[in-house]
C-alpha cells in the first residue's frame, strides 16, 4: 500500500476562503442589481431605449457632420412606428430599409430606466461581478493548482466551475458591448444558488481523484459540459423572461396593468422586447447544441475507454441523451410552423430541467456506473 | 438589358408560385393537411405525409425523450441483473406489471424500439425527398426576383445616373466576388448564398443513421467475457478458461479470439486521510501477455482504470479488485492437503470480503475419506475487536490485515457431478467444528496457525496477495459509430452557425430618366446579418452607381469623404461617395422608400 500524492492543504485552503470571498462579493452584486431594479422604476418609464437614443445621435451627427451614414430602419409590423435599429455605414443617398420579424417591438431601456442613481448602481453591480467572478476563477484556479489537476473532480468543484462559466459568459456578454446588464439580477441569483449547495450540501475538501477519473478526457468531457451547462442556464434566464414579457404583452393588451402574478408592469417594461428575448435564448442554445453533441459523444469515446461500452444507458448517459433529444426538439420546434413562440419555449424550459435533473437528482438519487468522489 | 425572361411573362398563378419558391429558404417539408386523394391509396399517402411531416418528427421525438425516463430509474436488466432480483422481492405486486411492460427492458422494450424505428423510417421519409430537392436548388438558378421588392425583409433603394444595364452586371459581377451563386436574367441578379447550411443539417440527419448502423453492428458482432486472476495466474483466451461469455449472433465462443494473458500483480492506493478516506486512488494490473498462439511474443504491459489493453482483436479492462488470503492445510497427519491463494469477493467499500476455501480431498485421523470446508471473512484493516459490528474492516488499504475463518467437516457435494459456486459452501452435508461447545472460529493474522479442534489439523494463514478480474470485450462498429458522431458535429455546426440568404438587385430606366437601383435581401429570421450585408453591398454597388443629388439646395459639403471609418466595409476600401443628400428620405422615389408591405416572411 503506498500513499496517494500530495494535497497542499494552504492552496486548498485559501481556494475555500476565496470562494466565501465570491460568493459574499456577489451577494453585493445582487443587491446592487436589485437597487438598480428598484430605483429604477422611480424614474418615468422610457419607451425608446437607450440604443434608440444612441441611434437618434447617431442620426444627428450624420445630419450635422453629413458624414456617409446610412440608416437602416426597422418598420415595425403593427405598421406603426418605424423605428431605428442599425446603423451601416454606406455611400451616401442610399436608404436601406428593413422591415420584418424581430424588431417588431422596442427593448425596454433596461433596468436602470432612466434614473441615473439606478444606472449608477447597475455600474457599481457589474463591477463587482467583475470582481466576484476573479475571485471565483482564482478559487478554482487554486483548488486544482492544490492537487495539481483539473478542478472538477467531485460535485463540489463541478459545481464551483459550472458558476464560473455562468459569470464569465454574462461578463463575456457585456465585454461584448451586448445589452445584457438586466440578466445581471438572474445571473447572480444563479450563481449564488449554485455555490451555496456547493459549500453547503456538496463540500468535500480537496483530494487526489478516483482512478476512474484519471483520465484526460475528465478535461475534455467535462469541461465542455460545464461551459454548456453555464450557457444553457442562461439561455433558461432568457426563455423564462421571454415568457413573462409575453405574458405581459398580452395582459396589457388585454387591459390590464400589471405583469404575470401580479408584479409591476414597470419592471417588464424596462426588460427587452419578447421576441429579442427569445432570440437571444434561441441564439445560445443553437450555439450551444452542437457542443452539447460533442459532450456526450466525448463522454462516450471515455465509457469506452473505461467501461468498454461507449453506451449502456447509465442513468448519467440515458439523462444526457434525453436533455441532448429535448434540445433537439426545441430545435425542431422553432423550425416547425405553429410551434414558434411560447410552445417551443415551453420545449426549452423542459430540456433544461432535464439537464439540471441531470446534474443534481442522477448524481445523487440514482446510482449509476458514475461516481464523484464525496458525494 | 439582359435578354433572358422570367417573372414578367409568366401568368400570375405561376408568378405567385415562384414568388413562394423565392422565399423558401429551407427544404424542410411544408406543413399540409389539405386532401390527397380517396381510398386506400389516399389515406396511406396521408399517412406517410403525416410521418413524415416536421410536426410528427417533433412529437416522435418529445416521445423517444419521455420513453427514455423510465430506464434510468428502473433497474434494468442489460445492466445489473442482480439489482433487478432485488427490486422485483421488493416490490412484488408492481413487479409483474412492470415486467409485462417490459420496464426491466426498456431500451430494447416493443415500445421504445417502435418509437425509434417509428422516428428513423420518417427520418429517411424526409431525408431522401429532401435531399433530391436540395440537388435541384443547386442545379436550378437562384429563384428571380419576386416583382415586389419592397416586400421583402430587407431593402434598399436609390436614384442614379448611370445606365441599368451597367448596375445589373456590376451588381452581378459584385455578388459573384462576394462568393455567392449570382444569375443575372430579366434586368435584375438573382443571388443565393450558404447552402451549406442544408448541406451541414442533410449530413446531420444521414449521421444519425450512421450512428444506428454503429450500434446495431456493434450488438449483432460483439462479445464479452470475465476473468478473474489472482497475482501470478495466467489463461489462455478460450471458452474453457473464461469465467463467463456472452456472444452475439456474429461472435460466438468459437470466434474468440486466440491470447494469452497473465495477471503479473496488481497494485492499489487509498486515500488515508480526510474525509474521503479510503476512496480509490489508484488500481493497476501489471500483466504480461501475447496475441495468437506465438509464447516467443511475451510482452509487458499495464491495464488501468480508463487504459485497457488492446491484445489481437479484443480489449481487456480492469473492472475490479479483492484480495486473495494464501493458506495452507494439513492433516492430522502432518501432511499439507491443500496450500493455495482463493480469491475472496469485497463486500463493502472498505473491501470486507468472503471467501471460501474447499479442500476435497483431506482423508482425516482414520484414513477415512473427509471433506473439509472454510468459509470466513478477510478484512484488510480489522478492528481490535467485532463486538457490535461484526467482522468488518475499516478501511480498503491493507493496514491490519486478518483471516476469520469457520471450519466445517463431512461432504462439499463437490463430487455430485454439478457445477458448484466455487465462492459458497453447500452446507447440507457439512457439519461445522465446534470448540466449548461453540463453533470453532478463528481470527488469524498473517503467518499464525489454527489448530482445529477435534484434531482435524491445522490451517495456516501463510500471506496474501491481490486479485483482479477483467472485461475481455470485443466490439467491432465503434469506427461507424464514432465517424457518425463526428459528422453529426459538423453537419451540426454547419446547420446552426451557417445563414442560407437571397439577395435580388434589380435596376430600371425610369420614365423621367435616371435609373432606380432595387437591392432586397431575404435570410431566415434568426438573422440580423443580413441588413448588414446588404448594406455593405449597396456601399460597394454605388461604386458603380452613384447616387443621384435629389436636392442640392440642402447638400452640405462632406468634409472627408474617403474617411475610412468603415466597419461596415468588409472589402476595406474607402468608398467612393459622391454629393451628399440629407433629405434623402423625403426625396427617395416613393414607392420603395417606404415599405408597402411589412408582413415577415416564414
Ligand atoms: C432522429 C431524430 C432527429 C434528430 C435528433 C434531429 C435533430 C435536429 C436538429 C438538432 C436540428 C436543428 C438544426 C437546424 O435547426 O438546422 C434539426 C433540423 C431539422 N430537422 Fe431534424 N432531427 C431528427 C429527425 C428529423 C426528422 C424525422 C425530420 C423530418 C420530418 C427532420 C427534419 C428536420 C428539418 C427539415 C430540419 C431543418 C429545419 C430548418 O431548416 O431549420 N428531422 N433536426
Amino acid at each position: 500500500m503506498h500513499l496517494a500524492s500530495a494535497v497542499d492543504p494552504q492552496l486548498a485552503d485559501l481556494s475555500n476562503k476565496l470562494i466565501y470571498s465570491a460568493m459574499a462579493v456577489y451577494l453585493i452584486a445582487m443587491f446592487c442589481y436589485m437597487f438598480e431594479w428598484t430605483f429604477g422604476s422611480k424614474g418615468a418609464v422610457a419607451v425608446r431605449s437607450i440604443e434608440q437614443a444612441g441611434l437618434a445621435e447617431t442620426v444627428a451627427a450624420a445630419e450635422t457632420r453629413a458624414a456617409k451614414k446610412v440608416t437602416v430602419t426597422v418598420a415595425s409590423a403593427g405598421g406603426g412606428t418605424t423605428t431605428l435599429t442599425r446603423t451601416a455605414l454606406a455611400g451616401e443617398g442610399a436608404t436601406v430599409v428593413t422591415s420584418g420579424r424581430g424588431a417588431d417591438e422596442e427593448d425596454g431601456p433596461g433596468a436602470a430606466g432612466s434614473s441615473e442613481k439606478a444606472d449608477l448602481s447597475g455600474r457599481i453591480a457589474v463591477s463587482l461581478t467583475v470582481l466576484g467572478a476573479m475571485l471565483h476563477a482564482g478559487g478554482v484556479l487554486t483548488r486544482g493548482l492544490s492537487v495539481s489537476r483539473w478542478p472538477w473532480g467531485n460535485m463540489y468543484e463541478f459545481s464551483c466551475a459550472f458558476a464560473l462559466s455562468m459569470t464569465v459568459a454574462y461578463i463575456g456578454l457585456l465585454a461584448a458591448k451586448k445589452k445584457a446588464r438586466w440578466l445581471g439580477l438572474p445571473v447572480t441569483l444563479a450563481v449564488l444558488l449554485t455555490l451555496g449547495v456547493a459549500v453547503s450540501v456538496l463540500y468535500t475538501e480537496s483530494e487526489q481523484l478516483v482512478p476512474a477519473l484519471h483520465s484526460y478526457w475528465l478535461a475534455i468531457h467535462v469541461s465542455t459540459a460545464i461551459v454548456c451547462g453555464g450557457a444553457m442556464y442562461a439561455a433558461f434566464i432568457g426563455t423564462l423572461l421571454y415568457l413573462g414579457k409575453d405574458t405581459f404583452d398580452r395582459r396589457i393588451a388585454a387591459g390590464l396593468t400589471t405583469g404575470p402574478l401580479g408584479t409591476s408592469a414597470s419592471i417588464w417594461r424596462r426588460l427587452p422586447a419578447a421576441s429579442t428575448l427569445d432570440k437571444f435564448s434561441y441564439r445560445i442554445n443553437a450555439m450551444v447544441f452542437p457542443l452539447w453533441t460533442f459532450t456526450i459523444i466525448a463522454g462516450a469515446i471515455w465509457a469506452e475507454a473505461a467501461w468498454g461500452k461507449y453506451w449502456e444507458w447509465d442513468p448519467k448517459e440515458t439523462w444526457s441523451f434525453i436533455t441532448w433529444v429535448a434540445y433537439a426538439c426545441y430545435l425542431h420546434a422553432r423550425a416547425t410552423a405553429g410551434w414558434k413562440g411560447r410552445k417551443a419555449a415551453y420545449l426549452a424550459v423542459l430540456a433544461f430541467a432535464c439537464y439540471l435533473f441531470n446534474y443534481y437528482g442522477v448524481n445523487i438519487f440514482v446510482t449509476g456506473k458514475h461516481s464523484y468522489a464525496g458525494i | 438589358m439582359s435578354k433572358t425572361t422570367t417573372d414578367s411573362e409568366l401568368p400570375p398563378a405561376t408568378e405567385a408560385a415562384a414568388e413562394e419558391a423565392a422565399e423558401r429558404l429551407t427544404t424542410a417539408p411544408v406543413e399540409s393537411d389539405g386532401p390527397t386523394g380517396i381510398g386506400v391509396l389516399g389515406w396511406l399517402r396521408w399517412m406517410w405525409r403525416q410521418l413524415t411531416s416536421m410536426r410528427v418528427a417533433l412529437i416522435l421525438l418529445f416521445l423517444l425523450s419521455l420513453a427514455a425516463i423510465p430506464g434510468s430509474l428502473i433497474p434494468q436488466n442489460g445492466q445489473n441483473q442482480f439489482k433487478v432480483e432485488t427490486w422485483k422481492t421488493q416490490h412484488t405486486t408492481v413487479a409483474p406489471v412492470y415486467e409485462k411492460l417490459q420496464l426491466f427492458d426498456v431500451y430494447s422494450s416493443v415500445w421504445f424500439s417502435a418509437i425509434y424505428i417509428l422516428l428513423f423510417v420518417s427520418l429517411a421519409g424526409c431525408i431522401v425527398p429532401r435531399t433530391w430537392q436540395f440537388v435541384g436548388v443547386l442545379r436550378a438558378r437562384p429563384p428571380a426576383a419576386p416583382r415586389n421588392l419592397t416586400r421583402m425583409p430587407v431593402y434598399a433603394a436609390w436614384r442614379t445616373d448611370a445606365d441599368a444595364e451597367t448596375v445589373n452586371a456590376a451588381a452581378h459581377a459584385l455578388l459573384r466576388r462576394r462568393r455567392f451563386r449570382a444569375n443575372l436574367a430579366g434586368g435584375s441578379v438573382a443571388a443565393e448564398k450558404g447552402y451549406l447550411r442544408e448541406v451541414g443539417n442533410l449530413v446531420f440527419h444521414l449521421s444519425l443513421f450512421a450512428l444506428l448502423g454503429g450500434f446495431a453492428w456493434a450488438s449483432l458482432a460483439s462479445g464479452t467475457g470475465g476473468k478473474l486472476m489472482v497475482g501470478g495466474e495466467g489463461y489462455s483466451n478460450t471458452i474453457t478458461q473464461l469465467d463467463d461469455f456472452t456472444g452475439s449472433r456474429f461472435y460466438g465462443t468459437e470466434d474468440l479470439d486466440p491470447f494469452y494473458l497473465k495477471l503479473e500483480s496488481f497494485k492499489s492506493s487509498f486515500q488515508t486521510k480526510g474525509d474521503q478516506i479510503g476512496a480509490a486512488r489508484e488500481f493497476t494490473a501489471n500483466v504480461e501477455y501475447y496475441a495468437g498462439s506465438d509464447a516467443s511474443k511475451l510482452a509487458k504491459g499495464t491495464i488501468e482504470v480508463n487504459h485497457p489493453l488492446e491484445i489481437g482483436g479484443s480489449k481487456v479492462y480492469l473492472i475490479g479488485h479483492g484480495y486473495a488470503p494464501v493458506i495452507t492445510v494439513k492433516n492430522a497427519a502432518g501432511e499439507v492437503v491443500y496450500t493455495g491463494a482463493t480469491p475472496f469477493l469485497p463486500q463493502d467499500g472498505n473491501l470486507t470480503s468472503t471467501g471460501v476455501v474447499k479442500v476435497s480431498d483431506y482423508g482425516d485421523k482414520d484414513g477415512k475419506k473427509t471433506q473439509m470446508g472454510f468459509s470466513g471473512f478477510f478484512l484488510p484493516t480489522a478492528p481490535l475487536s467485532f463486538e457490535g459490528t461484526g467482522p468488518i474492516s475499516l478501511f480498503p488499504g491493507d493496514a491490519a490485515p486478518e483471516l476469520v475463518l469457520n471450519a466445517f467437516a463431512g461432504d462439499l457435494g463437490t463430487d455430485s457431478g454439478l457445477p458448484q459456486n466455487v465462492y459458497q459452501l453447500n452446507q447440507k452435508n457439512l457439519t461445522q467444528l465446534q470448540q466449548d461447545g461453540q463453533p470453532a472460529k478463528a481470527r488469524l493474522k498473517p503467518g499464525q496457525t489454527w489448530e482445529l479442534p477435534d484434531g482435524y489439523g491445522t490451517v495456516t494463514f501463510e500471506r496474501y496477495t491481490q486479485w483482479a478480474s477483467f472485461n475481455i470485450s470485443h466490439r467491432p462498429g465503434n469506427e461507424i459509430a464514432l465517424a457518425g458522431g463526428v459528422l453529426a458535429i459538423l453537419g451540426l455546426v454547419g446547420s446552426l452557425f451557417v445563414q442560407r440568404r437571397r439577395i435580388w438587385v434589380r435596376a430600371v430606366a425610369l420614365p423621367g430618366g435616371g435609373t432606380l437601383v432595387e437591392l432586397a435581401g431575404l435570410a431566415r429570421s434568426e438573422s440580423a446579418k443580413i441588413a448588414e450585408e446588404l448594406a455593405e453591398l449597396a456601399v460597394d454597388l454605388q461604386d458603380d452607381a452613384p447616387a443621384t443629388d435629389e436636392d442640392p439646395a440642402t447638400d452640405e459639403d462632406p468634409a472627408d469623404p474617403g474617411s475610412p471609418a468603415d466597419p461596415g466595409d468588409a472589402a476595406g476600401n474607402p468608398v467612393d461617395v459622391p454629393e451628399s443628400d440629407e433629405s434623402d428620405e423625403a426625396s427617395a422615389p416613393s414607392d420603395p422608400a417606404v415599405p408597402a408591405d411589412q408582413n415577415s416572411k416564414e
